[in-house]
């Protein structure tokens, strides 16, 4: 293998990446994997190498030791593993950009995955920008890889199996809770019990979340239904925290610090540079890429696995993975094309095992309406600081998109590139404008993906000179 | 299907096609602007909009001081002082084997009797520009000259268009088109427009639309990369440029710097994308950090291209039409016309209005480019 | 805000927050440590100077944009701490001079 150039690219070391990259090996091709992080296991087994050597791996559970054997298949297949790696642009045919160690460099390759994963749901209310308001996810990675847990009695707030798996961990790590304010909508259940009979494939995973639910239930901290607004007050941080119940009745409480949680997002900024079509997912409420049976994306040779290609978990993930190489290992004439159709079926089989509790998930956990209606005073765009009721203003003069908006407010123009404002701004729109959400698209965006410093840039001058 | 009619139908929401209106309008003219995204879609709104009198080709200087005139009072004009700040344009020799150029430029210029461009040696220049490489040695200054911002500025000629009646037609590009009688029929997805003049002001499709009325203008495309970074601390006022590079350095109101200079990327007319080459824009960044050694560890936010008209000569196309009757042109700024917008727009209104200007345009004729074909 | 549950013993490193010398375990971020100092906040806001801190821990929001070693605006929560690290809080715009 070229140090510049391999056979496949993979962006991204979780179950995916990771998957895809043991897969392609196998099949002979050269493979480079580069990732933000500096150890393999993405989000849901982060830093599981490190953790493997200590008794906290028990208390983190079951799904996450599973990672153990996931990084060490992974350090053993051959793959040119790039730890601590931002991509920060791909070019057609395809090279790609990226910085590692403050040095920026350029790689090509023949194919890439993009298994970028997924960032969770951003979830805008006034305040959210104070020190002491984290996602509950956050508070997850500070468990697993700084072994550190809130101070004192946290408040969380939010839906999904996230908070519930969180809570219990946390409480098995022996860090307290002040109260957990549970945002699912009240009839949610109803609406969800609908796909049980599909859910009930996944029996095991439908009891290991009531099982959290009661070991909960009875840890005695309170739990308060159907929140339907949050703001968060003080001066400088967290000091307070007020909540709204559907029934409208305001409880205002001391808090030192929030982990919030409404589900999560696939990432798709990466997809969205490279000019892959995307389409509006109505049940996960979030932009998808349009991919085929593979996980190709309407650019050839560029395929997107994971919870990227539409929020589905590290098991579904897995699958995902090993298709896309399976599919760009019989393009190289590394695989026959039965051969890989017969392997693919077998994973398309276990795919849609991992998916069979999805919908039942996301009628759940569907985000409530508040989410995408945050309060006129709150910051949508957290880099720019731009209102919420700015955008609206803004809105409502002619029929302007995400991309107007961006370019009158500055709203998406900060470092974060709209990761944070992107679905509130089209939500907005979409309000104001009375279209449906899925017809106003999203940002363009543009590059960097990360933000590279000039000088890193005009290193590359030297390097390469333009042709 | 109703038919809109207007007195003039001006095709491109871009800044020039807003100006145009603008003027027209306030000549009593009932205008339409027929844009097929949204106002400042392209160059626009992915100009630097640098005020830039300093090292124009000699024949845009008389409109190009003009037009300084102009945007030293544009708040009067549009309403909004566009974020316009005059902390000047300065373009910088980095050795001696440069001043040169700038020496025979001054002199030039003087000769011909226009005084707005100064020779400054080094100690002045550091004092303009404190946060400039040592090494420089001295510089060519237009002091009264500048930058605006250019969401503003879109946004304050959109306003003014409006306030003065102009109808502005977002999401309708020009399909077809139709001669009735004295008149031309342009055909908008669902939308038909009548009018006895049009202005083709419409950027890099220009071309394309000159061919509909039979005027074959040889026209290339520009797609100028631009650098934004994060924000910073006030580091310089003046907008910078540098002999023998491409290079355009500013800091904007915000804060955030903004690099420019003409590096190309590439540009898909058909798809209406240009796309980043950042192996050649390397090069822009490169020459950012040899002028200002303190921004190599500056965080770039983002990175684009705009698409926009260039001529063989690099002067824009102002002008009627030799050959279809009510066509006016005013396109092919070549990477240089955010400067020239309110006065295009005024000589536009004169050549409709008055049936001629007497501000001097003939190097801006469309004919020098239309010889090939005429001559075949 | 947070607190560590074990000691890090023999993987303690040194760092320097501000000039102020905090003990760190090798292998975390610079964010997981921001979050344990008593200050909350970790860097003010261009635009109106409020303070934030580390929010996504993931790489997505850049709240946690610090300096690092002399270099400014850097991700902390992708930053693993190293023995002898300078961490400096970001106030307001980056400042660089010539």
């Amino acid at each position: 293998m070229s140090a510049q150039h391999t056979d496949l690219l993979i962006v991204g070391a979780g179950p995916a990446g990771m998957a895809a990259a043991v897969t392609a090996r196998r099949h002979g091709l050269t493979v480079r994997v580069l990732d933000d992080q500096p150890a393999p296991g993405g989000q849901i087994w982060r830093a599981v190498e490190a953790v493997a050597t200590t008794p906290r791996l028990t208390r983190l559970g079951e799904a996450y030791r599973a990672g153990v054997e996931r990084a060490a298949a992974f350090r053993a297949c051959g793959a040119l593993y790039e730890a601590q790696s931002q991509l920060w642009q791909m070019e057609p045919g395809f090279r790609a950009f990226l910085t590692r160690q403050g040095k920026a460099s350029s790689v090509t390759a023949g194919a890439v995955i993009l298994a970028t994963g997924a960032q969770e749901r951003p979830v805008p209310f006034p305040g959210w920008t104070l020190p002491g308001v984290l996602t509950v996810g956050a508070a997850q990675i500070l468990l697993k890889t700084a072994d550190s847990v809130p101070d004192r009695p946290v408040w969380i707030a939010g839906c999904g199996p996230l908070p519930l798996l969180y809570m219990t961990q946390l409480l098995a790590a022996g860090g307290k809770i002040a109260g957990f304010l549970d945002t699912t909508p009240r009839g949610r259940l109803g609406a969800a019990l609908r796909h049980l009979p599909q859910a009930m494939g996944r029996a095991g995973d439908l009891f290991k979340g009531l099982s959290w639910s009661l070991a909960l239930r009875w840890a005695g901290f309170p739990i308060v239904r159907h929140v339907a607004e949050l703001r968060a007050e003080g001066a400088g941080r967290l000091e307070q925290l007020v909540y709204r119940t559907q029934d409208g009745r305001e409880t205002r409480v001391p808090a030192e610090v929030l982990l919030v949680h409404e589900g999560v997002v696939p990432s798709i900024h990466a997809p969205l540079a490279l000019g892959c079509h995307v389409r509006w997912d109505a049940r996960q409420h979030c932009q998808v890429p349009v991919l085929d049976g593979w996980g190709e994306t309407s650019q050839a040779n560029v395929f997107v696995a994971g919870d990227g290609a539409g929020i589905g978990g590290a098991e579904a993930a897995e699958p995902r993975g090993r298709l896309a190489a399976l599919r760009i290992a019989a393009r190289l004439g590394r695989l026959r094309e039965d051969v890989a159709e017969a392997a693919a079926g077998t994973e398309r089989a276990a795919l849609s095992r991992a998916l069979a509790l999805r919908p039942f998930l996301d009628a759940l956990y569907a985000p409530r309406p508040e989410v995408f209606a945050p309060a006129d005073e709150t910051l949508v765009c957290r880099c720019e600081e731009v209102t919420a009721g700015e955008l609206r203003a803004r809105a409502a003069q002619g029929r302007p998109g995400p991309n107007q908006l961006k370019a009158f407010t500055r709203a998406g123009m900060g470092p974060c590139q709209g990761r944070q404002c992107g679905y509130t701004m089209a939500h907005i729109v979409a309000a104001v404008q009375q279209r449906p959400v899925g017809d106003v698209g999203f940002y363009r965006i543009r590059p960097p993906l990360k933000p590279v410093t000039l000088g890193e840039l005009a290193s590359l001058e030297a390097q390469e000179p333009a042709a | 299907m109703s038919v809109e009619v207007y007195d003039v139908a001006v095709v491109g929401g871009g800044l020039h096609g807003l100006s145009a209106a603008l003027h027209l309008a306030r000549a009593g003219r009932r205008v339409a602007v027929i844009e097929r995204r949204w106002t400042g879609r392209h160059a626009s709104g992915a100009t630097a909009a640098g005020v830039r009198t300093l090292n124009r080709d000699i024949a845009e200087v008389p409109i190009s001081l003009e037009a300084m005139a102009m945007w030293h009072r544009i708040a009067e004009i549009v309403g909004d002082d566009c974020g316009f700040q005059a902390h000047g344009q300065i373009n910088v020799a980095e050795r001696d084997e440069h001043l040169p150029t700038l020496i025979k430029r001054e002199a030039k210029m003087r000769a011909l009797g226009y005084d707005h461009e100064e020779l400054v040696d080094a100690r002045e220049l550091r004092r303009l520009v404190p946060a400039l490489s040592p090494h420089c040695v001295g510089a060519l200054v237009a002091r009264r000259d500048g930058a605006a911002d250019p969401h503003r500025t879109v946004l304050a000629f959109r306003r003014a268009c409006e306030a003065a009646g102009v109808v502005i037609a977002e999401r309708c590009g020009v399909e077809a088109l139709d001669r009735q009688g004295q008149d031309w029929l342009l055909a908008c997805e669902a939308r038909r427009f009548r009018a006895p003049v049009v202005v083709n002001a419409a950027g890099a499709w220009a071309g394309r639309l000159a061919a509909l009325f039979g005027d074959h203008i040889a026209l290339g495309v520009r797609a100028s990369m631009m650098i934004v970074t994060e924000r910073l601390a006030p580091l310089l006022e003046p907008v910078v440029s540098v002999v023998g590079r491409a290079l355009s350095f500013k800091q904007a109101g915000q804060g955030t710097l903004v690099i420019g200079g003409g590096l190309q990327g590439a540009a898909d007319l058909d798809r209406e994308r240009s796309t980043v080459n950042f192996a050649e824009l390397a090069k822009g960044a490169r020459a950012a950090s040899d002028l200002f050694p303190a921004v190599r560890g500056v965080r770039i936010a983002r990175c684009w291209t705009g698409i926009e008209a260039q001529t063989r000569d690099r002067l824009p196309v102002i002008g009627a039409s030799p050959s279809a009757p009510g066509l006016f042109h005013a396109f092919g700024f070549s990477g240089h016309g955010f400067q020239l917008v309110p006065v295009v727009g005024a000589i536009l209104s004169d050549l409709v209005v008055e049936g001629g200007t007497r501000r001097e345009i003939a190097a801006f004729a469309p004919q020098r480019l239309m010889q090939q074909r005429a001559a075949a | 805000m947070f607190r560590k549950l074990h000691d890090p013993g023999a993987a303690a490193v040194t760092v320097h927050i501000d000039g102020r010398p905090v003990r760190a375990e090798a292998g975390e971020s610079v964010a997981a440590l921001l979050l344990r100092q008593p200050e909350g906040w970790s860097r003010t806001t261009p635009i109106s100077a409020s303070p934030r801190a580390p929010y996504c821990m993931m790489g997505v929001c850049f709240e946690c944009l610090v300096e690092i070693n002399g270099q400014g605006s850097v991700q902390a929560c992708l930053t693993p701490v190293q023995d002898g690290m300078s961490v400096v809080r970001q106030q307001g715009c980056r400042s660089v001079s010539a």
